[in-house]
């Protein structure tokens, strides 16, 4: 590649079509690799220093025993072991998943409901958008120091509090997140419901579809791209939830409340279960590249149907 | 005659839905409006019960967020500061380093590029648990832990969606104009900022937003990085006071402070709306 581009002497058909294809002529190219340093310099060097050095320690980390990153003592696989045995790290993966299924689910359901709402041409919609959107701009920790009051204000009249029980802690976080996301999948979901073609809707009609039928057969099927982006979204962002945890429950009752990523952090905090802390964190960025490579297999599916 | 009553229907149809959505929009705002109202109730009443009104007992005017604003040993007005600064410069640094890499990588498209690239995609599934550690030790060690260096940190760690972003919006430009520019005598950093760098306008601002949301918002890498007796962000403050072990402020105050942090959101939300909209809904269709 790098040959081809720079010594265009005599080219060959074959290197001809690969020098069209990479786009520019090699002049300008040759000019801009003298520039290099300052186009992409910068965003490397500062990659390197805050996610591939850090990303390539932690992997490493993750098979020792450390207490200080500059003396770590090589265990194996041992922290992993640790970690599986771990019960916290195991309750923290199955609160995970219930919550993760729990908020997807809800937070869907309303988004796409809200959204249907808002296009059939009701008046308003533009304000109602503007509020349902807004709680999305507050930050993770903000949120869950404004809700920890408000339902603490509630439970309060009933002399309790939403650190008494871990149910009050799940649905407590259920729902702030859904107050947090739903407005931001309602506006994929309203994009996707514009975008369902005018004349199906039209052929529906004069064929004598209900508005049910309408919706489950014309509807719907249009808008799966939509539906299969907010799942992943919701699903990711639940697994990954980490500020809203610390805030609201930071755990309590008893880290009954704690999920994957606050479990992890925890663990860093303590000298003794740094190295097993890593290895649970290598763990969580494997289970979330899985969802991650899921969500990109079926969005490409659905690219090629459309 | 069977038409006009279907039409009457709709009407009604959407006359209830439009109160629906109504009521749920009230029962949306009611968290930011319970708090807007303890702002104005002197701290007892605050913890009595935070449903009531303020009434000319419990009144104190202002006064909670002069307290909020300036009480402790580090006072909140500090926080908002280091914020912005924080905010704007990584920002900033990440809006022109990246969308210069990006148009880097999809013109020169060379196997470092391509790696480059994959790379940046890759960090973008990883999660922040899998570097924390390792990363408050760099930064520690590389002195990127004040507001003015953590820049750099936000720079690396955010260039993923940044470059993803604009290496997908620099392939669709067409060629032959920045090849104009060249024949017309431009080398690549006129070309860039001339030609290239305008037509980049609406990811700029897609990518702006989301970088800028983020940034603003973040709080466990700040507090990981940042020295908390001599800096903090909106977010560590909040969630410092809270614990009350660095400093505590009565609970009146503190509601004056969290409605300080969610006040400047609004309104910048209020002011860019079609934007933000757009962009974080470009963010994740991308992403």
């Amino acid at each position: 590649m790098k040959k081809s581009s720079s010594s265009a002497a005599a080219p060959t058909p074959k290197k001809l079509k690969r020098h069209v294809k990479s786009g520019h002529s090699s002049i300008t190219k040759r000019s801009m690799r003298k520039w290099s340093w300052l186009f992409i310099g910068p965003v490397f060097v500062s990659f390197i220093i805050g996610f591939i050095w850090p990303f390539g320690q932690g992997i490493y980390l993750s098979f020792n025993n450390f207490k200080i990153v500059s003396k770590p003592q090589f265990v194996g696989l041992s922290n992993y072991e640790k970690a599986f045995a771990d019960e916290t790290f195991m309750h923290a993966f199955w609160f995970t998943a219930l919550f993760a299924v729990t908020s997807v689910i809800l937070i869907n359901v309303l988004a796409f409901a809200i959204a249907y709402a808002l296009t059939q041409g009701v008046k308003g919609s533009n304000l109602f958008r503007t509020v349902f959107f807004m709680p999305n701009l507050i930050g993770g920790i903000v949120l869950g120091y404004l809700w920890s009051r408000i339902f603490d204000g509630i439970l309060s009249v009933y002399q309790t509090s939403i650190l008494a029980k871990a149910e009050y802690g799940f649905w407590g976080l259920i729902i702030l997140l859904l107050w947090q996301q739903v407005g931001y999948m309602m506006i994929i979901y309203i994009a996707g419901l514009q975008a369902v073609p005018e004349d199906m809707l039209e052929a529906a009609k004069i064929d004598g579809a209900t508005k049910t039928q309408t919706l489950f057969r014309v509807i719907i099927p249009n808008v799966m791209p939509s539906i299969t982006i907010c799942t992943f979204l919701t699903l990711t962002n639940s697994f990954k939830l980490y500020d809203q945890n610390l805030a609201l429950t930071h755990g309590e009752p008893a880290r009954q409340t704690e999920m994957l990523a606050l479990n992890i952090s925890n663990g860093f905090s303590a000298m003794n279960t740094r190295g097993m802390a890593q290895a649970k964190a290598v763990v969580f960025f494997l289970l979330v590249a899985v969802l991650g490579i899921a969500q990109l297999v079926a969005t490409r599916k659905k690219e090629v149907q459309q | 005659m069977g038409k006009q009553k279907s039409i009457r229907q709709e009407k009604t149809r959407k006359t209830i839905m439009s109160i629906v959505l109504a009521i749920i929009c009230i029962i949306y705002m009611l968290p930011i409006l319970v708090i807007l109202i303890n702002t104005f109730k002197d701290a007892s009443s605050v913890k009595a019960t935070i449903f009531a009104l303020p009434n000319s007992e419990t009144f104190v005017g202002f006064e909670n967020y002069v307290t909020g604003m300036t009480a402790g040993s580090f006072p909140f007005w500090k926080a908002v500061l280091f914020n912005v600064i924080i905010t704007v410069c990584s920002t900033f640094l990440i809006l022109l380093f990246c969308s210069m890499a990006a148009w880097y990588v999809a013109r020169v498209n060379s196997l470092f590029c391509k790696i480059f690239y994959y790379l940046c995609v890759f960090s973008m599934v990883v999660p922040f648990q899998m570097v924390q550690f390792t990363l408050s030790k760099t930064a520690d060690t590389l002195k990127l832990n004040t507001p003015l260096t953590i820049p750099v940190i936000y720079l690396g760690f955010g260039a993923g969606l940044a470059i993803f972003m604009f290496v997908g919006f620099a392939k669709s430009i067409p060629i032959e104009i920045e090849e104009a520019a060249s024949i017309d005598g431009c080398g690549p950093l006129r070309t860039y900022f001339m030609v290239v760098f305008p037509m980049l306008k609406p990811t700029l601002i897609s990518v702006g937003i989301l970088e800028l949301m983020w940034v603003w918002n973040d709080y466990l890498l700040p507090s990981l990085v940042l020295d908390l007796g001599k800096y903090r962000n909106i977010p560590m403050h909040i969630m410092l006071t809270q614990k009350g072990s660095y400093g505590s402020v009565d609970l009146a105050a503190m509601m004056a402070m969290v409605f300080l942090s969610i006040l400047p959101v609004i309104i910048f939300y209020l002011f860019c709306q079609k934007y933000i909209i757009k962009g974080v809904a470009a963010g994740a269709v991308k992403g």
